[in-house]
């Protein structure tokens, strides 16, 4: 799952999580099935590998670069988010880089991706890094308009591809 | 990006009404603040009470009030109100079946492409925030001693 490729889940009906009542921590291998399902809802395609292999990478070795964390309400898994401390991109100071968040769409409009959003920017500073960067496909603008909804701007930097068939 | 006069001013509108929800505001006073007609405002009103956008209130003390959804609304629901914003329709404009101007407009509309996205992952509740970071950082730059600030 990443967030340019998710594509644009149904419009949420439910808003009941106190904020209080979510709890933000690192992912625990426990916590996998329950990510997979979300990610699988969300994007409508589910990859049981990837998900083990990021776990290895940024759950199971979690390091103060590499963060993957879940947010837990009513006593289930919630959402996810995951990122890591990037050096020196094409010259760049050192950042933080948010390349996955999802939140069941049964808890959304709850403060949920607000909450794990924080959490991973909480870590990023104390990472020694003071900027947060993301890349969301122009069209997914469910994730777009939350990212804008918590103060990011354009970046300083514009994304390109080419195609290699 | 430019966008049409009626356009920027339903965007200053909406922004007015719906960073001051409970007090209707006038036409006038909107008109004053951003100094265009009167005349001009309320065609650009009536269209935004059309759409729901906003609402009007009657008596003494009325005006419009917002009626939408700030969380929801977007700049680019507005914008759609009053133009078709990236309309570069191919072969329209002189030369535009040409090579090169085939090559020009696939660059204006890639620049159009990401305007629009903009627009649209922009809810006016976004936008409210923006608007009241910014008057946060203007305050405190006046707070700052002025050699503070050359330095």
């Amino acid at each position: 799952m990443s967030a340019k490729t998710r594509k644009e889940p149904p419009v949420p009906t439910q808003a009941q999580h106190p904020d209080s009542a979510i709890r933000v921590r690192p992912v625990e291998f426990g916590d996998l099935d329950r990510v997979i399902a979300i990610d699988s809802e969300t994007t409508g395609i589910t990859k049981t590998d990837y998900w083990y292999e990021l776990f290895h990478r940024y759950g199971a070795s979690r390091s103060r670069q590499r963060l993957f964390l879940v947010a837990e309400a009513k006593g289930a898994i919630q959402g996810f988010i995951i990122g890591e401390v990037r050096d020196w991109e094409f010259g760049s100071a050192p950042c933080g880089w948010v390349f996955g968040i999802s939140v069941h769409p049964g808890a959304r409009l709850a403060g949920i991706g607000t909450r794990l959003l924080e959490a991973i920017c909480a870590d990023f500073r104390h990472a020694g890094v003071d900027q947060v960067r993301t890349l969301i496909a122009r069209d997914n603008s469910l994730v777009l308009s939350f990212f804008r909804s918590q103060g990011m701007m354009a970046a300083q930097f514009i994304p390109l591809e080419k195609d290699l068939r | 990006m430019k966008l049409q006069i009626s356009t920027s001013l339903a965007l200053y509108s909406v922004l007015e009404f719906a960073g001051n929800p409970k007090d209707p505001i006038s036409a006038a006073e909107i008109a004053a603040k951003y100094e265009v007609s009167t005349h001009h405002l309320a065609k650009v009103l009536r269209e935004l009470v059309r759409a729901g956008v906003i609402e009007s209130t009657r008596g003494v003390g009325g005006g419009y009030r917002f009626a939408g959804n700030a969380k929801r609304l977007t700049l680019m629901d507005v914008i759609e109100l009053f133009e078709d914003i990236g309309d570069r329709a191919a072969g329209r404009e002189p030369g535009a079946s040409t090579d090169v101007g085939q090559a020009l407009g696939a660059v204006l509309a890639e620049i159009d492409e990401i305007a629009k996205a903009t627009f649209r992952s922009i809810t006016i509740d976004t936008m409210l925030k923006l608007i009241e970071r910014q008057r946060g950082a203007r305050r405190k730059m006046r707070a700052q001693p002025k050699i503070a600030r050359r330095a």
